[in-house]
């Protein structure tokens, strides 16, 4: 019991360590005093930009994002009780890519750079309203819908990759692909937020039913969890903050599979628990993430959907040998 | 008084009719067993009674409102469903699994509120599972997993409990523990209806027999009257012997096919 109740503080305190050290790190040496002094002073300063204009709106976008992979995993692992769901099952987060892409395509988002994440947004309402209508009956029928959805989405950004304009063109839609919080800026805060607290906050109001969904669908149904209501409910929360989340940074994967699992463990496995502590998480492993593009000296910038997947996959197969230990 | 009335029920599944034209009315006090052979439709009708499966034809009121109208959360709290071998999908600990039988009284945050403890730990000790109380419900055994999602079932203390075969996989003292815990349910005002397969523990405790054949009502009736070798016959196509009566009933299958070709 208090190991639980314990959790989500150790996981709010890696977060705050997370956010200090992304603060104070980055690709531009300035010294924490400065840092402060120029935080603080009403004076315009390079350091003082450095921060509110570069760092900061990084490391707000990354708590963002990072909690919105977080609580969708977790919210989905619960509703489809299943270790290997993740954000991408149903499909809004490629359907978001797409619609990026196709702003970059018809070359919209050099005329005004607002118009990629906004397209975004028109593709994961799209795709998620898609996936609902074809499957919002069962759970079963959701993901199959999802993968149907994302299947369809990859083969539209095939498409697109294929029949680039120009060579440019299709560079600039595989690295906005790869996933990355630089250069964003706080209009594309302000634009996601709005929809990304609102995927949060309905994501938050699920951990009855994720709980009652532990003995099987019949028994929660019998415990007067509306299994219709909770599915729609799932796909609104995943597609507006995953969705928005995406459409500002491109895809980025396995922070919304790893983080629920990281935290299972101390809270008993009651999926109610994990909902707030792989919030906190994904948003810290977001961070770091994040951190790790910056301080790793590359020639071209190392992309962040690249270090999640680099760091996600070897775990993803560490999950598999434990499952293949822990299951009959 | 509590008052679970089926009239016409009918259900029918991919063309083929699983419940035909049932009408029952059951009462608090009762505790039903419901026998019938393997595809008789116990489980379907279970789960029509419950509210959960939607008949085709025919209605099913508590206490005279339908249970469609019903709200969801107040249904809960009134009736407990126990489907056929139930599963843990997570490692949860009993005592949160049993925990989550409360949930149709939780507020929409937070842990389990003080006032509720105490009913966790008497459903706990009452199904015999203090000293798993912290265990792993996926480790459990199968009869220990039973007697934890009965213990699921009765923490809410619901007025109907419905339970799809609850004595599957129990040990001898385990099973006879849960059919007089039912029983006792039953003598205490509780409506309990129950899928039972052992027909002498079903003779010895239930105090209403429901038969089903092929989704018609064979029987219902108090076990004394209704439990005889012509209906066990009808019902499950095997001479049947019935023996004592009340807490001594026996029920002894005697297949007499099979002795005749040795």
């Amino acid at each position: 019991m208090t190991a639980s109740r314990v959790t989500p503080w150790i996981a709010a305190l890696v977060l705050l360590a997370a956010v200090i050290a992304s603060l104070f790190l980055g690709r531009v040496n300035v010294s924490p005093v400065d840092l402060v002094q120029g935080m603080l002073s009403p004076n315009a300063s390079l350091a003082g930009l450095v921060v509110t204009e570069l760092r900061l709106p990084r490391a707000v976008l990354a708590i963002l994002v990072g909690a919105s992979l977080g609580l969708s995993g977790s919210v989905l692992q619960g509703l489809l009780r299943n270790p290997l769901a993740e954000p991408g099952l149903l499909g809004v987060g490629n359907g978001a890519a797409l619609g990026a892409v196709l702003s970059i395509y018809y070359g919209l988002s050099t005329a005004f750079p607002l118009t990629t994440p906004l397209l975004g947004l028109v593709g994961a309402v799209l795709a998620g309203g898609l996936t609902f209508a074809f499957g919002g009956r069962s759970t079963l029928t959701l993901i199959l819908a999802g993968s149907a959805v994302s299947g369809l989405t990859l083969a539209i950004l095939a498409l697109a990759l294929n029949f680039a304009p120009n060579p440019y063109a299709g560079y600039e839609m595989n690295i906005w692909m790869l996933g990355s919080l630089s250069e964003k800026s706080w209009d594309h805060i302000a634009l996601a937020a709005p929809f990304i607290v609102a995927g949060l906050a309905i994501l938050a109001t699920m951990g009855r039913a994720v709980d009652a969904l532990s003995l099987g669908e019949v028994q929660a149904t019998s415990l007067g969890i509306d299994l219709d209501r909770t599915r729609i409910l799932a796909l609104l929360g995943v597609g507006l903050s995953v969705g928005a989340a995406t459409s500002v940074t491109g895809s980025i994967g396995f922070i919304g599979l790893v983080a629920p699992h990281l935290v299972r463990p101390f809270v008993g496995h009651q999926p109610s628990r994990t909902l707030l502590p792989s919030a906190l998480l994904g948003a810290a492993l977001l961070l770091a993430a994040d951190i790790a593009t910056r301080m790793i000296n590359t020639e071209s910038e190392l992309r962040l959907g690249v270090v999640t997947s680099l760091v996600g996959a070897p775990f993803f197969f560490w999950l598999v040998v434990r499952l293949r230990k822990v299951a009959p | 008084m509590t008052r679970l009335t089926a009239t016409n029920l009918s259900v029918q599944r991919g063309g083929r009719t699983i419940l035909d034209d049932v009408s029952c009315t059951l009462e608090a006090g009762m505790f039903v067993a419901l026998v019938g052979a393997n595809g008789a439709g116990k489980s379907t009708l279970l789960s029509v009674l419950a509210g959960l499966l939607k008949p085709e034809r025919g209605e099913i009121a508590l206490d005279g409102v339908a249970l469609a109208r019903i709200e969801r959360r107040t249904l809960a709290r009134r009736r407990a469903y126990l489907p056929q071998n139930p599963r843990a999908e997570w490692p949860i600990s009993v005592e949160r699994l049993v925990a989550l039988g409360l949930t149709p009284y939780l507020p929409a945050f937070g842990g389990l509120p003080a006032m509720l403890e105490p009913r966790l730990t008497y459903a706990i000790d009452v199904c015999d599972l203090a000293a798993q109380r912290l265990q792993p419900a996926t480790t459990l055994s199968g009869g220990e997993l039973a007697r934890a999602m009965l213990a699921r079932a009765l923490v809410g203390e619901p007025d109907v409990l419905i339970a799809d075969e609850p004595m599957t996989g129990l040990d001898p003292r385990h099973a006879m523990d849960t059919v007089a815990r039912l029983a006792a349910l039953a003598a205490n005002g509780k409506l309990v209806i129950a899928a039972v397969h052992d027909l002498t523990l079903a003779a010895r405790y239930a105090t209403h027999l429901m038969a089903l054949r092929e989704g018609r009502l064979a029987a219902f009736g108090p076990t004394s009257e209704v439990l005889t070798p012509d209906l066990l016959r009808s019902v499950f196509d095997v001479d049947a012997a019935v023996s004592g009566t009340g807490r001594r009933t026996r029920v002894d299958f005697t297949d007499v096919r099979a002795t005749k070709g040795v």
